[in-house]
């Protein structure tokens, strides 16, 4: 099996998948026309709550989402909570941690 | 037709005789024992059956109805593909463990009344402890000690449940439940304890990306979802269940954005997940609960793909952290094809996810539940983004981390293969598959209407475009080796410290009243005993050998004849009858009196 080769201390990104990417935005682009039309002719939507009557809002509300989840965890989450990998077994190899062997 | 047997009699048999195995004729066997789950499934009929008396309680091993048949169902078709996914390794043990925890899993589902629930709930405990032991480090070792001591204490607080809510006058029935009472109470957190609730659900994460490849195959799917059936049949409409539901769909996601275990990260997005059919139990509506059921029913299939890949990924690797991962596409397409299957089947139309899931989302929108409409969706945003784009992304694609293996073995490509067929009929054919195995089937839904169809699109494609913008604006969050805490620190660290604690205290206590009571009190009561007796018939001696006028080594032999005397009882008859008289005299001056 060959070694892989480690990323430097996972700083850098993986690059982003470019060749799809025109697709990806003209197809969102798409929907989400569609999506208008359907809205202005009334055609199959049964919005039950406010917000679903909003043009897009399944489209503009995923990407809110997800830009706010990842926001959140990088600036909020992960200062709080990341501690060094061996962080639970360092402490095993103590006395206290005798009885985990 | 022939009569059905208890499902769990089959797989228990089965992990028993499994050991005895060997070779081939193992493989078959254990492969075979599925199968018969699967022919025997259908012979069960509706109704209650196998009812066993002991002491005053009438045991109930079978009760088949909507609830009970369609997770033991799914727990077949998962135990078929489980078992063949680690068929080829051919290990007693992980065929054992695999067998025997998916033999609990569907007698806690069958079971008719509490006293059985209980049984096989614990039963449940060991096979996951079997699949964490199964894979032979030492870290799983500790994981699986982990899991047990947490475990166990769930048992024990839903049994001190169970007992108090009898006593209370409450019935062995395995029916709705009045959360009211301690007991009631004690065995909600017990249930919610499997059930991998906020705080207390902490060992999921902690021990899931532990478990052997195969293992985690059949964690994923039993432990979790017994207990959301538990819940279903026990406190459905509980209001409490509500937001316990929102929390799990949602805080579970913002570890699993900065996790760099794959496997951890589906750890994480399986507690989402399940937030969804918490969310559907606390509803309580007939639609909520058809959700439940029918999410339940979807999520196991899509998460055993999900696991079985990037298990197979491990599995050639050795690795499973997006930070040694990527481009093994070129390696494992295949797998990496079963993987985005996988994916889509979270929640796009034509796949498992979509007539399920959206279920439950259809029910909050349609009662007076905005806010948690909305963090639904958002956990749905989370979970495509996380679970399904995140962990392909960085195990197959991406920075080519080098690594080239070989595709995955072909029992693990048919396992795989097996998932996602049935996740595509179900996902094409809900009407005729799914729907009519879901417990109320007076309620009617229907997915697949174009405005559903092109909502659910656009939402996907706008997650998958928020992703890929992140990236190249340099926003996601790296991928860095470290652990992250979670309320499993509270164990983790705080049992140490409790251990600690408790070593410094009542050590002390023990070593104090060591050297108190036994270094100092014993002898002393011993040398009373042994010597107190001839000590005092020497001091009242002592004067008479000085009138007898004794010289000190008379004196000092006369003293070493007492002691000899009193050590073997051997005093002169006449000395003895003596003092029996002087006893007599005084105990007749006394009844005088």
């Amino acid at each position: 099996m060959p070694s892989p080769k480690p990323s430097p201390g996972g700083k850098s990104a993986p690059p982003a998948p470019r060749k799809y990417f025109k697709l990806l935005v003209a197809a969102c682009g798409f929907f989400l026309l569609l999506d208008l039309v359907f809205r202005l002719t009334g055609f199959d939507k049964h919005p039950y709550l406010k917000w679903e009557q909003w043009p897009g809002f399944y489209g503009i509300g995923a990407f809110a989402a997800c830009i706010l989840l990842v926001t959140i965890s990088r600036f909020v989450v992960r200062p709080l909570v990341k501690r060094d990998e061996d962080y639970y077994e360092k402490s095993s190899s103590e006395p206290g941690g005798k009885s985990d062997a | 037709m022939p009569e059905a047997a208890p499902p769990f009699l089959i797989y228990l048999l089965g992990a028993l005789i499994v050991p005895f195995l060997r070779g081939r004729f193992r493989q078959v066997f254990a492969l075979a024992i599925p199968v018969i789950g699967f022919v025997n499934f259908y012979l069960i009929d509706k109704g209650v059956h196998w009812k066993v008396d002991l002491l005053e309680f009438e045991l109930i091993l079978g009760r088949a109805d909507g609830w009970s048949l369609i997770f033991t169902h799914i727990f077949t078709v998962v135990s078929f593909v489980g078992i063949l996914y680690i068929l080829r390794d051919n290990v007693a043990l992980d065929l054992s463990a695999g067998l025997l925890y998916a033999g609990s899993a569907m007698g806690a589902v069958m079971a008719g009344d509490l006293i059985t629930l209980f049984f096989f709930w614990e039963m449940l405990t060991l096979g996951a402890v079997l699949c964490l032991l199964a894979r032979r480090t030492p870290s799983s070792g500790r994981a699986a000690k982990r899991y047990l001591l947490v475990h166990v204490f769930g048992g024990v607080v839903l049994l001190a449940g169970l007992v108090l809510h009898l006593a209370a006058g409450g019935s062995t029935a395995f029916d709705k439940i009045e959360l009211s009472g301690v007991g009631p109470w004690l065995m909600f957190l017990g249930f919610g304890i499997n059930c991998a609730w906020p705080i207390v659900g902490a060992w999921l994460t902690d021990t899931y990306p532990e478990a052997s490849v195969g293992g985690l195959i059949f964690m994923a799917t039993f432990t979790t979802k017994t207990a959301v059936y538990v819940l279903a049949r026990t406190f459905p409409g509980e209001p409490v269940l509500l937001w316990i539901g929102v929390a799990m769909a949602i805080l579970p996601l913002f570890y699993a954005a900065i996790e760099n275990d794959l496997r951890r990260v589906l750890a994480y997005c399986l507690i989402n997940q399940v937030g969804f059919m918490v969310v559907g139990i606390g509803l309580g509506t007939p639609l909520a609960l058809n959700g439940t059921a029918a999410h339940a029913y979807c999520h196991v299939l899509y998460k055993a793909l999900l696991l079985m890949a990037i298990g197979s990924v491990l599995y050639r690797t050795g690795k499973s952290k997006a930070t040694e991962l990527g481009g093994l596409v070129r390696s494992m397409p295949v797998t990496c094809l079963f993987c985005c299957i996988g994916a889509l089947s979270i929640s796009a139309p034509l796949f498992a996810g979509f007539v399920g899931k959206s279920m439950i989302i259809s029910a909050t929108a349609s009662g007076e539940y905005g806010i948690v409409f909305l963090a639904l969706l958002f956990g749905a945003a989370g979970v495509f983004l996380l679970a399904g784009i995140k962990v392909p992304y960085f195990a197959f694609f991406g920075r080519d981390s080098g690594l080239r293996c070989e595709e995955a073995p072909l029992n693990q490509l048919l396992a795989m293969g097996t998932i996602a067929v049935v996740s595509l009929l179900v996902g094409t054919l809900p009407h005729q598959l799914l729907y009519p195995m879901l417990p109320d089937l007076s309620v009617s839904y229907e997915p697949y209407t174009v405005g559903h169809v092109t909502d659910q699109i656009l939402f996907l494609l706008s997650c998958g475009l928020a992703f890929v913008l992140m990236l190249r604006a340099g926003w996601y969050p790296a991928e860095i080796r470290a652990t992250n805490l979670d309320a499993d620190w509270l164990y983790r660290k705080g049992g140490p410290f409790i251990y600690r604690l408790a070593d410094k205290s009542l050590n002390a206590i023990n070593a104090a009243v060591a050297r108190g009571f036994l270094g100092r009190f014993v002898p002393g009561v011993t040398n009373f005993f042994e010597s107190g007796g001839p000590r005092l018939a020497c001091f009242v001696m002592t004067p008479l050998w000085a009138i007898q006028r004794l010289t000190p080594e008379e004196t000092d032999a006369a003293r070493h004849s007492v002691f000899r005397r009193a050590k073997h009882g051997a005093f002169p008859i006449g000395i003895t009858a003596f003092f029996a008289v002087i006893l007599l005299g005084l105990l007749s001056l006394l009844m005088r009196f």
